[in-house]
C-alpha cells in the first residue's frame, strides 16, 4: 500500500476516534479537549521551529494575548472590565445565555486578530535575530508578557481574570468546548498541510536550510518569516481564547503566559514527535499528553523535576523524535521522502 | 508617575536610587561574567545561570542557619556550587558541548526547571533572606541611606571579579582556558585536555554564581523560581558588553542595575521584572537592527 493510502486510512481512523472519544469516555471530555489544544500548540510551534529553523520559546505570548483579548471583549461588551475584575467574580455581573454566546463568538474572533497584530508588530524586529539570540529573545518576550499581565490591574493583575460562566450543565459545557477545540485542531492541521505543500512551505524550508542563500535567490525572507509567525499566532491566539474559556480562570503566569508549562511543552512535544514534519507534532502531543496525564498526578511535587529530566533526555538522546527515528529505522514506510533522509 | 515628579523635587532621591542600583549591579556583573566565560570558552549559553545563583543563595542561607558568619557563607556557597557545576558538566553538559545551539539552550533550560523544583522541594517555596548583621550609613542629613551590606557586596564582587581575572591570566589552568576559548582544536593539538578545561570552566562559572547568590540573599530575598530573571539579566549584560571584555561587563552590569532600580522606583517594583524581560527584547532588537543596516546580524 502506498504511503498516501496509509495516510488516508490513518486520518479516517483518527477522525473516527475524534468523534467517538467524548462519547465513549464522557468523563475525560475536558482531557481530550486539552489534548487538541496541545496538538495545536505543537503544530504551530513547528511552523517556525521545525519548518523554518527558528526556535521560538515565546509562542506562548500569543496564547496569553488571545486569552486576554477574548476575555476583555467578552466582558467589555456588557460590563466595565476594570470593575468586573476588581469584583473578582461573576456573581455581581451576571451574563444572560445570549450575552454569553455573543460575547464568546466575538471574543474568539478578536483573539486571533490581537495575536496576529502582536506577531506582525514584533515580527520584523524579532525575526531579524537568529539562532540563540532569537531563542532567548523570545524566551524573554514570553515572560515579559506574563509579568505585564500580572501587574496590570485592569485585567485582574496577578490574581487572574475569571471568565463568564457557561450557561448550561457541566457535560454540555465539556462537549461544547471539545467540539470547538477539535474543530480548530483539524482546521489547523489541514491549513498547515496545504501551506507546507506549496511555495510557502518550500520558502520556509529554504530559510531553515540557508537563509542567506534563500535571500540571494530572491526570496522575501523577512516577509515570509513574519507571515509564518502570523500564521502561528493566528491559531495559537484562537486556541488561547478557547482554552481560557474552558479553563474558566486566566492566571497570568501559570496559564496565559506560562513559559515553564505550555511554553516549553510545545517545544518538547514537537521535538518528541519529530520536528520539521507534519505528523510529528501531532504524535508528539498525543504521546506527551497521555504520558503527562498518566504520571503527573503520581509525581506530586516532582512534576517539574520529571519535566526537566524529560527535556534533557529527549534533547540529548532522542533529538530526531519518534517520527525521525521511525524514518531512519523503516525508511520504506515513508516513500520518496526517505531518500532525502531525516533532517534535524 | 507621581514618583517621577518626586525625583525632580528631591534630587537626593536620584542619588539614592542610582547608588542602590549600582551597588546591586556589581553582583549582576559576577553572574554575567560567568555566563560570558562559559559562552566564550564552550560556546554554550547557560540558561541554568540563574538557578546557580539561587542555589548559592540557599546554600549560604543554610550555612548561616548553622551559625556560620554570613560572610564566611560566601566561600561555602562557592565551594558547594563548584562541586554542583562539575557534577552537572560530567552528567549532562559534556554531551552538548559540540551540539548545535538550540540543543544547548533547551537542555540547560530543562536543567534550570529541574534545579528550581529541587530547590523548592528541599527548602520550600517560602521567601528566604539572610541578615548580614551590618548597619546602615547615612549621608546628606539622612536623605541618602546606604546599607553597609550593599557596599560590602560591591567590594566583594570586585574582589571576586579581580581574582578571576588574575586566575585566567596567571595560572596554568587559566591560560589553558583562554587558549581553548581562542581555538579549541589548536589547544587540543598542543596537548591541552579540553574536556578538563570545559569541566573546570563550567564549575568555576557555577562557583562564581554561587558567590553572587550568597551576596544576593543578604541584600534581597530569594525564592526558588526567580532564577530565570538572573539568567536574562546576565545574558542582557553580556550582549550589551560583548564577549570577553571584563571592563565592559562591569560597566553594563552597573548600568542595568541602575536602570532597573529607576524603573522600579518610578513605575512601582511590580513592573521591575517586566522591565528586565522587555528591556532584553529591546536591546536585542535594537542591536540587531543597527547591524542589519550593514546586512549583518547578531552572531
Amino acid at each position: 500500500m502506498s504511503a498516501r493510502g496509509r495516510g488516508r486510512i490513518l486520518a479516517a481512523l483518527l477522525l473516527a476516534a475524534t468523534v467517538a472519544a467524548p462519547l465513549v469516555v464522557p468523563a475525560l471530555t475536558v482531557q481530550f479537549a486539552t489534548l487538541w489544544v496541545m496538538i495545536i500548540l505543537a503544530l504551530t510551534w513547528d511552523i517556525l521551529g521545525g519548518q523554518m529553523g527558528y526556535n521560538s520559546f515565546g509562542n506562548v505570548v500569543f496564547f496569553g494575548v488571545g486569552m486576554y483579548a477574548s476575555a476583555i471583549v467578552q466582558v467589555g461588551l456588557f460590563h466595565d472590565v476594570g470593575a468586573y475584575t476588581a469584583a473578582s467574580g461573576t456573581g455581581v455581573y451576571p451574563f444572560t445565555p445570549q450575552q454569553y454566546y455573543v460575547g464568546l463568538a466575538l471574543g474568539i474572533l478578536a483573539a486571533p486578530i490581537a495575536a496576529v497584530a502582536v506577531a506582525a508588530l514584533l515580527g520584523t524586529g524579532m525575526l531579524g535575530l537568529r539562532g540563540h539570540y532569537f531563542a532567548i529573545g523570545t524566551l524573554g518576550l514570553g515572560i515579559a508578557g506574563g509579568e505585564f499581565a500580572a501587574s496590570w490591574e485592569y485585567v485582574g493583575g496577578a490574581s487572574g481574570f475569571l471568565l463568564p460562566v457557561f450557561p448550561g450543565a457541566y457535560e454540555t459545557r465539556a462537549l461544547f468546548f471539545y467540539g470547538l477545540c477539535a474543530a480548530l485542531g483539524i482546521v489547523t492541521f489541514l491549513v498547515l498541510r496545504r501551506l507546507y505543500a506549496g511555495r510557502f512551505g518550500l520558502a520556509l524550508n529554504a530559510i531553515r536550510d540557508d537563509e542567506d542563500k534563500a535571500e540571494a535567490l530572491g526570496h522575501h525572507t523577512v516577509r515570509n518569516k513574519v507571515l509564518a509567525w502570523c500564521v502561528s499566532a493566528f491559531f495559537v491566539g484562537l486556541a488561547g481564547a478557547i482554552f481560557g474559556n474552558m479553563n474558566g480562570l486566566i492566571e497570568p503566569r501559570e496559564v496565559a503566559f506560562s513559559g515553564a508549562t505550555f511554553g516549553v511543552w510545545m517545544v518538547l512535544m514537537a521535538l518528541l514527535g519529530g520536528k520539521g514534519t507534519l505528523w510529528g507534532p501531532v504524535i508528539g502531543a498525543i504521546v506527551f499528553h497521555v504520558f503527562k496525564e498518566l504520571f503527573w498526578t503520581y509525581l506530586l511535587g516532582w512534576q517539574r523535576v520529571a519535566l526537566g529530566l524529560l527535556i534533557v533526555g529527549i534533547v540529548l538522546f532522542f533529538p530526531l523524535g519518534l517520527l525521525g527515528y521511525a524514518r531512519e529505522r523503516w525508511p520504506s514506510l515513508f516513500g520518496r521522502q526517505a531518500v532525502e533522509g531525516a533532517k534535524r | 508617575m507621581t514618583n517621577l515628579l518626586l525625583l525632580f523635587d528631591a534630587p537626593s532621591l536620584i542619588v539614592q536610587v542610582l547608588l542602590d542600583g549600582i551597588l546591586v549591579g556589581s553582583i549582576f556583573a559576577l553572574a554575567a561574567y560567568g555566563m560570558a566565560l562559559v559562552w566564550g570558552v564552550m560556546n554554550i549559553i547557560n540558561i541554568t545561570q540563574g538557578e546557580f545563583v539561587v542555589l548559592g543563595g540557599y546554600v549560604a542561607f543554610t550555612a548561616a542557619s548553622w551559625g556560620l558568619n554570613p560572610f564566611l557563607c560566601i566561600p561555602v556557597a562557592a565551594a558547594a556550587l563548584l562541586v554542583v557545576g562539575w557534577a552537572i558538566y560530567r552528567g549532562v553538559i559534556y554531551r552538548i558541548v559540540d551540539k548545535d545551539l538550540f540543543i544547548s539552550v533547551l537542555a540547560t533550560y530543562g536543567l534550570g526547571i529541574l534545579i528550581a523544583q529541587l530547590i523548592n522541594l528541599v527548602w520550600g517555596a517560602d521567601v528566604r533572606s539572610l541578615d548580614s548583621g551590618l548597619g546602615t550609613w547615612f549621608f546628606l542629613d539622612g536623605m541618602v541611606t546606604v546599607a553597609q551590606t550593599r557596599v560590602a557586596a560591591f567590594v566583594l564582587a570586585l574582589v571576586i571579579g579581580g581574582a578571576l581575572l588574575l586566575f585566567l591570566r596567571l595560572t596554568r589552568l587559566g591560560r589553558a582556558i583562554r587558549a581553548t576559548a581562542q581555538n579549541a582544536r589548536a589547544a587540543r593539538a598542543l596537548g591541552i585536555d579540553t574536556d578538563r578545561v570545559y569541566a573546570a570552566t563550567y564549575a568555576i562559572n557555577a562557583a562564581i554564581c554561587g558567590a553572587a547568590g550568597a551576596l544576593i540573599v543578604m541584600i534581597f530575598v530569594l525564592q526558588p523560581f526567580v532564577g530565570l530573571i538572573y539568567t536574562v539579566r546576565s545574558f542582557m549584560i553580556v550582549i550589551v558588553a560583548g564577549l570577553g571584555n571584563l571592563g565592559a561587563v562591569i560597566g553594563a552590569a552597573l548600568g542595568v542595575g541602575a536602570a532597573e532600580n529607576f524603573v522600579g522606583f518610578i513605575f512601582g517594583t511590580q513592573f521591575q521584572a517586566a522591565f528586565v524581560f522587555s528591556f532584553l527584547v529591546v536591546v536585542l532588537v535594537v542591536r540587531n537592527l543597527r547591524l542589519q543596516r550593514r546586512r549583518m546580524y547578531l552572531k
